[in-house]
This record gives structure tokens, C-alpha cells and sequence, in this order.
């Protein structure tokens, strides 16, 4: 006689021959799109950006706040947003979009579209099982281990794989955008409501009473039992600019400078109720106090920073020629455990391709401390002595982490008198 | 509780100094694993603890404590652990629908410039409260924990009301009470624009209040995967006597727990 199929809670029944239970599954709704954390068993989300994922510890855990620092034309920061929104859309996540500069709609137009694997084009709907058809000559014989499989992929829209890649030459199809469903919040659509004593201004009151309404509905944070769709994603864009009401960008003692701070403690108090993920986007090249900034990043979670070589010097230098930009991750957070993720190395770069946003180090195998000449002068290849300054062209090498640039090595940081000796004994 | 932070500061569950006030701090680098440390060192004394958790959710904290070996679900439910849920009940206050008398405590979420009397209320009926348990348990010397004071900066409350607020509580506490205070405190760079609303300012401020400063930082030659950091400690009275020894350790933190060890001993070094 089978032992019946209980929990581990259950007594054994009277007539039950062994003691043998078996362990039935707890009741654990998967989400589409999140996976548990190899480190300390957390739910995470796919940010969109495989590479981003793995940098900042195998994904988003769900609950957390990611801060990202625009770079200076907020081009790199977008596109991050757009994928993050993207990706919800593929794992059918409830999106939250707020922006004060652009309308929402438009960049939901935007978003990129996803590569599917399946060339014969993706279907909305489920893929039926279709038994083969023996009478037709002209079908292809599969392998008969193979033949009740369902011949068609499982739809995008409710994909469970973790991470996908996008075609940034490309936009969504509407079907599948408008398949998502979308809350947005424009700020200047809004009619600014006198708040009263609260401690927070009025944009960023009503966008929290929005976020918080919207979790409510949807039952996102636990009151209603719900399957399918949870993990909402929140996407702001440009938190802090003066659009928003904000003046932290413009002066270095604003009037307002708890503001944005008050409003980031709140979201993420907000998301550690609820089973959401935000992403918030801030243009910290214009905050010009430093300590306000400090503060914003330890109010977040995690927290990345993104350096775009355009229109600065950098983008002709030829040791950044492979990269658009580098990518600092200035914070990580510590979710449960006492440990938190410890990147290999701080040194990242990005680079946006039109299939891929790679992230990777931008340190090469160790060069040679000698500099090369190009090929077209007649001296040797080996001229220590040489200055590089005579030669525009020569590559300047620099060892492990001692670049001369104090603003590249956020976190831990050495004092800028120690790198400029440091590269002087070269 | 880590064994070897233990013998550093040559305290155990068993003995320890009391009416201490204990200030970690940091810069640019994270010191809570040394909050935990204490929570579940003081759990283990069997005194009653009142914490105020401003920036974690009590899951966290449990979490972490399960890894150290203290289980905080049971302490609160036997009356050890006092727990201010600071961050989850921050939004019903800061969007003005919940005005009820338990979120007394997170009045300065509403009024910032008002100081801190509905913390200090809090924090001085839960230390006063003695063995009015069904089982009538009587507890150690009361403990009073507080992660991250300097969150309150970023909500808007001076440092002069803060620094109030911490005098009450070793008035309190410290002093009446023979017990002890753990407070965490996060600060920006040195070299910051000097602000007279900065963290610094505060930090400064309760090192002078302080008798032990552990003070958590990066190391100063950069980043390293195998020392998170360095740890100094500053002992600067003990009892009476003022004492005044500075010495710095590296650490690594680990999954349960964290290892000190002198300068240049890291296991990667050797």
C-alpha cells in the first residue's frame, strides 16, 4: 500500500504500513521572470540587462530599490529604464511609469523589442500540442521521442525565462506593449494639490499617494490573494530634477533637501510592504552637494552610476575606444544576510550594441610597463625614456587600478595625492 | 556574535561592562554587521532589548539573527525585544492617514523641526518596563539599539535635536538604568562641503558622548575582495577612568559572522 501524499505536518494515519511521508512542495507561487538567488535564497527580477544582472549580484531582489546616476545627456540612463520597463513587459509584469520631462507613452513607444528565438514569427496566444501528421509525405519526420512535445514556443508574453535580449533598432510591437498593463504618471498633467503639513512637497507627495494606490488595487501588497501578474515594476524617471518641483539640482543649499530624501525612505519602505522592484533614475551630475548625494545612495538599495565618454575627453583616449561609457557600482546591498555581493572588480564599462548592452571590465590582460611607438616611426619599439607627451598617438599604460582619474574609482576610494605619484613612478 | 570581536573588546554574554554607550560609525563603508553583533550578543545576555530599526525591516534583522545563532521571533513574543518597525510604517505617517497613537514614536516623520519626544517616550517605556510578563521573567539590564541615527538627518531633523535625543537616552538609560546603548551612525566624506547639518557634525558630536567608538572604513589602499575594510576601535572611558587607546583591525565578513585580524594577517596576504 503507497504511503499517502501529506506534508510534513501530518500524523500518520492508523492503517499507514511505514512511517514513510512524503514531502509535498510548499505552496509557492512562481512568478513569471524572477528566480531565486543562488547567495541568499532572494526572489529576483531581470533588470533587462543580462550583464547588469550578473554585476549587481544575479539580479534585482524583489522588495529593493535600484538607483541608477544618469550620465550627462541621460541617453545611457534611459535606455536602461526602457529595458528594465521592457522586460516587464516580456515576464508580464504590472509596469508603473512616472516621468516629468517626457510622457510616459511616449517612452513605453519606445521600448526595444525582444529577440525571439522562434523564426516562424510569435504568437499571443498558448502554442496548442499538434500530434504529427502521418498521412502527409511532405511533412518532416521528427525523432518519435519527440513527436507529442508541442511544436509551437511557448508565447513570449508569458515567458519564465530569466533575462532576454533586445534589439534596440527596433521597437515593441503595440500588441505586446498593450498586452502590459501600464500605470502612468506624468507629472505635469497632474493639478498640484496643497498638501498641508505634510513633509513632503507636492510632486512627490502625489506620486507617492499614486504608487501607493495603485499597490493597494492591485492587491500587490498581500491583501488579496492573487496569481499571475505580481511584481509590479516602478520606473521614475529623473527623480530630483526640476521638473519635479525639486530644487537639490539647482542650488547647493536647496530649500527643499530633505524632500527627495524623505520621498526615496518612503518608496522603499513602500516596496519592503509589497512584492514590487523600482528603478529609479537621478541626474546626480547636477546635484552639486555632495553629502545630499551620500544620502540619496544610502537610501537606496543598489545603486550604479553611469559615465558616458561623449563629449568628454575620454572618448578619444584609445584605451576606452572599445566602450560608450563606464559603469561604477557605487553600493550593493546586504538583503538578509550579513554578507553582501563583492564584485570582482570596480573597473566596468559599458557598451551599447544593437543586440546587447555588454558590461565588462575595462582593464585588459596586464600590458608591459614599456611604451610602444606606432609602427610608421623609424626608433625601436622599446623607449622608456621617451616622454609620452612628444607622441599624441602612444598608448599610455597604466597598471592595475591607478589611473590617474580620482573620479573613476567611486567606493573605496585613495586620496588623489597617492594615484598622480603613482603614475609618476611609472 | 562574533567570538573574535568578543575577545577584542574583552566582553562576553556573560560579563560585560554596563552603563556603556557604545558608538559604531562609518564612512563609506557599511557597518551594520557590527549591529547585529550586538543584538544577538545582548539576546544572549537575557537583557531586554529595545531596538529601534529605522532603515531594515524586522525580517531582516531575523534573518540574520537565525544565521547567528538568536531566534528574534521568539525574543519579541517573550517580551526581550522591543522593536520599533521604522521603515514599514513610515509611509501610512508620511501620507498622513495613519494619525493613531502607535505611530507616536514616528512623529517626526510628520513635524521635522520638532525634535524627538515621541522617540524618547517610546524608547523610555519600553526600558522601564520590567517582568510584567505572564511568566514574570526578569531580564538583564535593559539595552537600548538604534540602527542608523543618521537616517533621521535625511528626514529632516537637526542634529541639535538628535544629539538631545541621544542625551536623554544615556541620562536614561545609561545612567539611571545601568544599562547599555549601541547606536550606528553613517557619514559622508571628510572632506564634504561643511555643512552645519551634516552627518559629521553628529558623528563628532556622540563620540564625545560615547565611551567605546568603533569607527568602520575602506581600506585606505584601495579596493580589496578579500578585507572588506578596517576597523578601529577607540576605547575612551571605562567606568571612571579615561583610557584613551586607539588600535585598527582588517575584517572580512562572512556568511555567519566576521573575522578580525591585525593589520597585513589577512589569510590572502600570508
Amino acid at each position: 500500500m503507497a504511503a499517502p501524499v501529506r506534508g510534513m505536518a501530518g500524523s500518520p494515519s492508523i492503517g499507514n504500513t511505514t512511517s514513510f511521508q512524503k514531502k509535498t512542495r510548499s505552496k509557492l507561487v512562481s512568478i513569471p521572470g524572477t528566480r531565486p538567488s543562488v547567495q541568499n535564497g532572494q526572489l529576483l527580477v531581470s533588470s533587462g540587462v543580462s550583464s547588469l544582472d550578473y554585476v549587481i549580484g544575479g539580479g534585482l531582489a524583489v522588495g529593493t530599490l535600484l538607483l541608477v546616476e544618469e550620465d550627462c545627456y541621460d541617453s545611457y540612463s534611459r535606455m536602461l529604464l526602457k529595458y528594465f520597463l521592457a522586460e516587464g513587459v516580456v515576464c508580464g509584469h504590472e509596469l508603473f511609469l512616472a516621468s516629468a520631462r517626457d510622457h510616459p507613452d511616449e517612452i513605453m513607444q519606445e521600448l526595444p523589442s525582444p529577440i525571439v528565438d522562434d523564426v516562424a514569427g510569435m504568437k499571443i496566444s498558448e502554442g496548442q500540442s499538434q500530434p504529427s501528421d502521418p498521412e502527409n509525405p511532405d511533412t518532416m519526420k521528427i525523432a518519435w521521442r519527440y513527436q507529442n512535445q508541442p511544436r509551437v514556443q511557448t508565447a513570449l508574453a508569458s515567458s519564465v525565462r530569466f533575462g532576454h535580449y533586445y534589439d534596440v533598432s527596433k521597437t515593441m510591437e503595440p500588441e505586446l506593449r498593450q498586452a502590459a498593463k501600464c500605470h502612468s504618471f506624468y507629472q505635469l498633467q497632474e493639478t498640484p494639490v496643497t498638501t498641508g503639513s505634510s513633509p513632503l512637497p507636492s510632486p512627490y507627495h502625489a506620486l507617492l499617494k499614486s504608487i501607493q494606490t495603485v499597490i493597494r488595487k492591485e492587491g500587490f501588497d498581500g491583501s488579496t490573494p492573487q496569481v499571475g501578474s505580481e511584481c509590479p515594476r516602478l520606473g521614475l524617471h529623473s527623480l530630483g530634477s526640476v521638473l519635479w518641483g525639486d530644487d537639490v539640482c539647482c542650488k547647493v543649499n536647496p530649500a527643499h533637501c530633505h524632500a527627495l530624501t524623505t520621498f526615496l525612505y518612503a518608496l522603499r519602505g513602500l516596496l519592503r510592504t509589497s512584492l514590487s522592484v523600482a528603478m529609479v533614475t537621478v541626474p546626480s551630475h547636477l546635484i552639486q552637494n555632495r553629502a545630499i548625494m551620500g544620502r540619496i545612495i544610502r537610501l537606496s538599495d543598489t545603486a550604479i552610476a553611469l559615465e558616458s565618454f561623449r563629449g568628454s575627453e575620454k572618448e578619444t583616449n584609445p584605451l576606452y575606444k572599445d566602450y560608450h561609457g563606464l559603469l561604477h557600482v557605487c553600493q550593493l546591498p546586504r538583503l538578509n544576510c550579513l554578507s553582501s555581493e563583492v564584485p570582482d572588480t570596480k573597473d566596468l564599462a559599458f557598451k551599447l550594441k544593437r543586440k546587447q548592452f555588454t558590461i565588462e571590465s575595462s582593464l585588459r590582460a596586464p600590458a608591459p610597463a614599456f611604451i610602444f611607438r606606432p609602427a610608421s616611426q623609424p626608433a625601436s619599439a622599446l623607449s622608456p625614456q621617451n616622454t609620452p607627451s612628444t607622441h599624441p598617438t602612444a598608448l599610455r599604460v597604466y597598471s592595475y587600478g591607478t589611473s590617474p582619474n580620482p573620479n573613476e574609482q567611486r567606493g573605496v576610494k585613495t586620496p588623489p595625492r597617492l594615484l598622480t605619484s603613482a603614475v609618476s613612478g611609472l | 556574535m562574533f567570538p573574535e570581536l568578543n575577545s577584542i573588546l574583552n566582553s562576553t554574554p556573560d560579563s560585560f561592562k554596563s552603563s556603556d554607550f557604545i558608538l559604531v560609525s562609518d564612512r563609506r563603508a557599511d557597518a551594520s554587521f557590527l549591529i547585529h553583533h550586538h543584538l544577538s550578543f545582548y539576546l544572549r545576555a537575557g537583557c531586554k532589548v529595545c531596538f529601534l530599526g529605522l532603515v531594515q525591516s524586522f525580517s531582516h534583522y531575523s534573518a540574520v539573527g537565525q544565521r547567528l545563532g538568536v531566534s528574534l521571533a521568539q525574543a519579541r513574543e517573550k517580551g526581550q525585544l522591543v522593536f520599533l518597525e521604522g521603515l514599514k510604517n513610515s509611509i501610512g505617517v508620511i501620507l498622513q492617514e495613519d494619525t493613531s497613537q502607535e505611530t507616536q514614536p514616528l512623529s517626526y516623520l510628520r513635524t521635522p523641526g520638532a525634535g524627538l519626544e515621541g522617540l524618547f517616550r517610546f524608547v523610555e517605556s519600553s526600558v522601564r518596563q520590567s517582568g510584567d510578563g505572564d511568566a514574570g521573567e526578569s531580564w538583564g539590564p535593559p539595552v537600548l539599539l538604534i540602527d542608523d541615527l543618521s537616517v533621521l538627518l535625511s528626514l529632516g531633523v537637526s542634529v541639535g535635536a538628535i544629539l538631545d535625543f541621544t542625551l536623554y537616552c544615556k541620562a536614561t538609560v545609561c545612567s539611571e538604568l545601568q544599562g547599555n546603548m549601541v547606536i550606528l551612525v553613517r557619514c559622508e566624506e571628510e572632506d564634504a562641503d561643511d555643512d552645519e547639518e551634516g552627518s559629521n557634525l553628529l558623528q563628532r558630536g556622540l563620540v564625545h558622548q560615547c565611551n567605546l567608538a568603533l569607527h568602520v572604513e575602506g581600506l585606505p589602499t584601495g579596493y580589496c575582495r578579500d578585507i572588506h575594510g578596517q576597523m578601529e576601535v577607540w576605547w575612551r572611558q571605562e567606568g571612571e577612568t579615561i583610557c584613551n587607546r586607539r588600535k585598527i583591525f582588517h575584517f572580512k565578513v562572512h556568511d555567519k559572522g566576521a573575522s578580525f585580524f591585525a593589520r597585513g594577517t589577512s589569510s590572502a596576504v600570508l
